[in-house]
């Protein structure tokens, strides 16, 4: 028995020195020195963050508008509430990123079969348009569907209206606004799987006689599944997240869980509250993430 | 059938362009009106709202804010990216495939909820209202940006040219200073822009973490916009597009943009 000890002592104490070695290799050494600094930004300014999430998300609420250490669920109960808020922002999230997809797909097709000058205009075109914030795009919406110099206008000119209405704000100026938003956001991830597409496949099929129209939908559509799945899955989240189309552009009937959550956050202080209103939304927008996973998975046939 | 398709083709740019363009068009056309008024074509034309936006110490300082909150979240997303993308690519640790995948965690994350949670962090430290806030926060944000296009570089790096020169005797260092560095010089550059520009232009996460007391020009749009159109917004809005569009075409310049952004390079 004792014998036994001293044997796993033995082990335990090279064990131990071979991971001192280990560590203080010029391998680890180096990788410690890189690595030290990311690693406290990372983790400490934004794992421990989304783990504090949690945490407040189950705490009782403060008078100064923080929280108090215990746990209760009754955030949880509240955030049941808003479950109308919640299925309207999942309902506008999933049309926004299936429009967006389907004007998306075939116009970065387009983008990424032409020659270098113009596919680099339009990159460049895309990439202003997406990067130009929400805010200003909102404000942009606005002054377009404004009564004074709108669109409305527009079809005033053309006869089809009597006198220029403002069209804003409705349930219409939210939706052109969210998928103005997600169109170039999916132009860019789409972008990578469309471009490395095998261009031979095409060529085939072209010499093969099918048309352009006929080999997009049955080679160059069946092979981009993987990047319209993610498309659509990161379009679904920027969609879920919308603050600012849906509260400069909508009625409060078309208030998105995001408007819920700040104001739960900044007007009312209630804290614990707006962190549970946050899982409750980061749960959905995982469940509608992971169904899409799902649903696109390629079905087997039997042979 | 064959003409059908080039027509249909080019309607179909066109009219996508046209939707894209138009509300760029109609707000940088209302910056140039000479009324306070808002009118679209603009009437006489001219600069005035230029110099009244360039005038007015308010919007001149949520701008100086901003590009000084977008240029330290920049460098400092670029600090945090270049060690861990260099750490996976050359050591394949694990550590470092951990700290990849944290930076990359906040594409799956509503925006919304990335505010909740820096708000609810900064709160916690009891460190409010400072401009260190949205730097640190845009920062770790945005890191996936550069972390994906420093770790696109490395993959164009042959790693036959680095094991030639450390058979010749460089050292790791002096590979990295003046092999590597050089070859990773446009995904950085890149990098850089993109957080830049994306810091810029943020609203919801500047604004929840210190949107009071650290005003930058989105957050002073969103305000006045519930107080009414003011046409030196407009102004603001086309200064933004000019850095978006200059930033943009600068890594076009310096760099290959299809490569840069995934795709197949000519």
């Amino acid at each position: 028995m004792a014998a036994f000890d001293t044997n796993t002592e033995a082990q335990a104490s090279s064990r131990m020195r071979r991971m001192v070695e280990r560590l203080s290799g010029p391998r680890e050494r180096r990788l410690v020195t890189l690595l030290i600094w990311p690693a406290v930004l990372l983790i400490f300014c934004f794992l421990l963050p989304l783990l504090l999430l949690g945490q407040v998300s189950t705490a009782p609420r403060d008078g100064n508008g923080l929280w108090s250490p215990g746990f209760t669920f009754a955030p949880y109960v509240n955030a049941l509430a808003d479950i109308d808020t919640l299925l309207y922002s999942a309902g506008l999230a999933l049309v926004v990123a299936t429009v967006g997809l389907i004007v998306a797909f075939p116009l970065t097709y387009l983008i990424s079969r032409m020659g270098r000058r113009s596919q680099v205009a339009w990159l460049i075109f895309v990439l202003v348009t997406l990067s130009l914030s929400d805010v200003l795009v909102a404000f942009a919406w606005e002054v377009m569907l404004s009564k004074r110099v709108g669109l409305s206008n527009l079809l005033v000119m053309l006869g089809l209206l009597d006198q220029p209405i403002s069209l804003v704000p409705s349930n219409g100026a939210v939706v052109s606004c969210l998928l103005y938003l997600v169109i170039p956001f999916s132009v860019v991830t789409l972008y990578p799987g469309l471009s490395r597409l095998d261009r031979c496949l095409i060529e085939a099929a072209r010499t093969m006689g099918a048309s352009p129209m006929r080999s997009f939908l049955t080679v160059v559509l069946p092979l981009s599944k993987g990047p319209m799945l993610t498309t659509f899955s990161l379009a679904t989240v920027l969609t879920m997240g919308a603050y600012v189309a849906p509260m400069a552009l909508g009625h409060p009937q078309n208030w998105t869980m995001a408007i819920l959550i700040n104001r739960t956050a900044l007007s009312a202080q209630d804290l614990p509250q707006a962190a549970a209103m946050s899982i409750v939304l980061l749960a959905v927008t995982l469940v509608l993430v992971i169904g899409t996973r799902i649903l696109g998975k390629p079905r087997r046939f039997p042979s | 059938m064959r003409l059908i398709a080039p027509a249909g083709r080019f309607a179909f740019l066109a009219l996508l362009g046209l939707f894209m363009a138009a509300p760029l068009v109609v707000v940088t056309g209302a910056s140039f009106n000479d009324t306070a008024r808002m009118s679209f074509p603009p009437t006489n034309p001219g600069l005035t709202w230029y110099g009244a936006f360039f005038a007015d110490a308010g919007w001149m300082s949520s701008f100086y804010t901003s590009i000084v909150i977008a240029l330290a979240a920049a460098v400092l997303a670029t600090s945090i990216a270049l060690p861990v993308a260099y750490a996976v690519w050359k050591y394949r640790s694990r550590a470092a495939l951990v700290l990849d995948g944290i930076g990359r965690l906040s594409f799956m994350l509503p925006s919304i909820v990335l505010s909740i949670v820096f708000l609810l962090f900064w709160s916690w430290l009891g460190h409010t209202g400072r401009i260190e806030n949205t730097i640190v926060s845009h920062a770790v944000v945005f890191v996936a940006m550069p972390l994906a296009m420093i770790t696109l570089g490395l993959g164009t790096i042959e790693t036959a040219l680095i094991e030639a020169a450390r058979t010749m005797g460089a050292s790791e260092a002096g590979v990295f200073r003046t092999m590597i560095l050089p070859m990773l010089r446009p995904y950085i550059v890149s990098g850089l822009v993109f957080v830049f520009i994306m810091s810029l232009n943020e609203y919801i996460i500047a604004y929840m973490v210190a949107g009071f007391e650290v005003e930058t020009l989105p957050i002073k749009v969103f305000n006045n916009l519930r107080m009414g159109f003011q046409p030196t917004m407009c102004v603001g809005a086309v200064l933004f597009m000019l850095v978006g569009l200059v930033g943009f075409g600068l890594i076009a310049l310096i760099g290959d943009l299809p490569k840069l952004l995934g795709g197949q390079s000519e």
